[in-house]
């Protein structure tokens, strides 16, 4: 595992999207096997360029995400492998049994794109904005779940999805994030990528949180306060060794998510805990409560996601030690 | 087809309907009625329409068989074990502890089952996935797919008549079970589908309409159904519920119904006074 990450947050010059159909035609160009679905947001997505040099490997299904979750079984139960997208929204949960039944229980090898999640959703609002997806999809036997945070971690875990047998789901913002990472970052697949090493405390986040984690951990260590930050991009199979060494060595840990705290990373990380190694735990995210339209950094402050929040819950976890 | 032809697939039927009812029997309760309302079909399709191979059940170039209407298992397992799929002692492990024939199709236990169904609908969609993956590979082999009457209530099956007539899937072939019953009662008089082969038609499939008891109809509907350049083809079968068996027939409440062992005798006798009087 190589981690070279940015000296300083600022925003990524490559959109996901981008990052995702780049990685997408690479693929395709070198394994006939790789397929599109997309339910009437291929342009949304960016993947026009795909459809255009692959047009008989790409089925833009309409707006009909249940048929394409199911055609997308089809299509892997025939050899090939399907990259399927809608918004997190409705990527997951209005194809919910779809997703469960054709793909996982049946052994499928179906890759599902939901984009913009949480916060992400930005102006499309409450409606839009999946705070349930990772609780959703983690519930499937043997899925994986991941979250890129950006755009070099979308178009390394992308290949990794392809070259990984099984169902994965897949979230990450279609437009803007913040850059984390440089050329000659490796991804391991169940394994956490260690962004900053701490003695006092843990932060363990993913996607939009990152970024919040690492500005946190600055405040913190200003403030005589030593973090460990922790970029948990596979949210399922969770890194429990990552986390139960996070708790025997820092003794205290705070979980950033874009998500519900119910049923997503955080809870994780309560599980690994629990079955292994007890310590206070903190976590951050949406308490429970639906998405609200509004600016993405409006969106952050209103459910509690910035490095502000972050710092308050790590000296909180601290002070249960 | 010859007479001789017919006569064959009229017990190909008959004998599927024995297995089942002998099947569900061992176990004591089952989807008796949508699993006999489906044996002809079933016997056109194993009998000789399908390009399939007992010893080899997942060669690539075969003819695949998605039974969306997954409840009705034990009609498609005793199709495969009469086919040489399996051993026929296997068909008396239905629904027991570790089987590898579930009460509902399940593609990674039961070699011959092409997908995996149960929660309805869903197996129209991946019989489209299916007929676009043989067709990207360049394979001209054909996607067969059955649906329940009542199954159509579902959302998803329109979504996927829509689909697969935009993707002109012409080597997709589906029924209808049109048995007219479903679990809470007739299907008129819990949500009426109306005239299936007229929606078709409008969902820009070719469709037509035989009966489904009738083996030489339902081979020469798929006969005209593989004529078809650029849609796919449905074929509503009209069929009747329990078909065969007194107790069954025709009662909405055989779809899951218990068969005691004296049930399953009389059934048998019925059965096989059928076979009886099949000449040729």
């Amino acid at each position: 595992m190589s981690i070279n990450i940015v000296k300083e947050l600022a925003n990524d010059t490559v959109a996901p999207r981008q990052a995702y159909c780049d990685a997408l035609i690479e693929m395709a160009k070198e394994d006939a096997r790789v397929v599109v679905l997309d339910a009437d947001l291929i342009g949304a997505l960016g993947v026009k360029p795909f459809q255009k040099a692959f047009p008989e490997r790409t089925f833009d299904c309409g707006i009909m995400e249940a048929n394409m979750i199911g055609t997308a079984a089809g299509l892997s139960a025939t050899g090939f492998i399907p990259f399927a997208h809608s918004f997190g929204t409705f990527a997951s949960r209005r194809c919910y049994d779809q997703v469960f039944m054709s793909c996982a229980y049946a052994r499928q090898n179906v890759k599902i794109v939901g984009s913009d999640p949480g916060i992400y959703a930005a102006t499309n609002g409450g409606t839009h904005m999946p705070f349930e997806d990772v609780a959703l999809m983690r519930t499937l036997p043997g899925a994986t779940v991941v979250e890129p945070v950006d755009s070099l971690a979308v178009r390394e875990l992308v290949r990794m999805a392809k070259d990984t047998y099984g169902v994965w789901y897949l979230r990450f913002p279609r437009k803007n994030c913040v850059k984390i990472y440089e050329e000659g970052t490796t991804f391991t697949y169940g394994k956490a990528n260690r962004l900053r090493d701490g003695k006092d405390v843990t932060l363990i986040a993913a996607g939009y949180c990152v970024a919040e984690a690492l500005k946190a951990a600055d405040i913190l260590s200003a403030e005589g306060i030593s973090a460990r930050v922790l970029d948990m991009f596979c949210i399922k199979p969770l890194d429990g060794e990552a986390v139960l060494a996070a708790a025997k060595e820092t003794g205290a840990i705070v979980t950033a998510e874009n998500h519900n705290v119910v049923n997503g990373l955080g809870s994780a990380v309560a599980d690994a805990l629990a079955a292994g190694y007890p310590a206070p735990l903190e976590k951050i995210g949406a308490q429970d409560v639906f998405g609200e339209v509004g600016p993405t950094p409006w969106l952050a402050k209103r459910f509690g996601m910035t490095a502000e929040d972050i710092v308050g819950a790590a000296k909180k976890a601290i002070a249960r030690k | 087809m010859d007479k001789k032809q017919v006569a064959e697939l009229k017990r190909f039927a008959v004998e599927i309907r024995k297995e089942t009812v002998k099947t569900i029997a061992s176990l004591g309760s089952g989807h008796v009625g949508g699993s006999l309302s489906m044996a002809e079909v079933l016997a056109v399709l194993y009998g000789g329409e399908m390009r399939v191979a007992p010893s080899d059940p997942k060669k690539e170039d075969r003819d695949w068989l998605v039974v969306s209407k997954g409840h009705s298992g034990p009609a498609v397992y005793s199709a495969l074990a009469l086919k040489g799929f399996f051993d026929r002692s296997m068909l008396s492990t239905l629904n027991r502890p570790e089987t590898d024939l579930p009460s509902h199709c399940d593609m990674n236990h039961t070699p011959g089952v092409d997908m995996t169904t149960g929660s309805l609908g869903q197996g129209a969609s991946s019989a489209a996935g299916i007929a676009c993956g043989n067709r990207l590979k360049g394979l001209d082999n054909w996607t067969y797919l059955i649906l329940g009457d009542g199954e159509c209530q579902e959302g998803q099956v329109w979504e996927s008549f829509l689909f697969a007539a935009q993707q002109e899937l012409s080597h997709l072939i589906a029924f209808i079970d049109w048995n007219k019953c479903q679990l809470d009662g007739f299907t008129d008089e819990v949500c009426g589908m109306g005239n299936l082969e007229a929606k078709l038609k409008e969902f820009g499939w070719d469709a037509r309409t035989v009966d489904g008891h009738d083996v030489a109809a339902i081979a020469e509907a798929v006969r005209e159904a593989k004529k078809e350049a650029k849609k796919p083809s449905m074929i509503v079968l009209d069929t009747v519920k329990g078909k065969g068996i007194s107790i069954a027939e025709g009662k909405p409440s055989s779809h899951s119904m218990s068969i005691s062992r004296e049930e399953e005798a009389d059934a048998l006798k019925e059965l096989d006074a059928e076979l009886a009087a099949i000449t040729e």
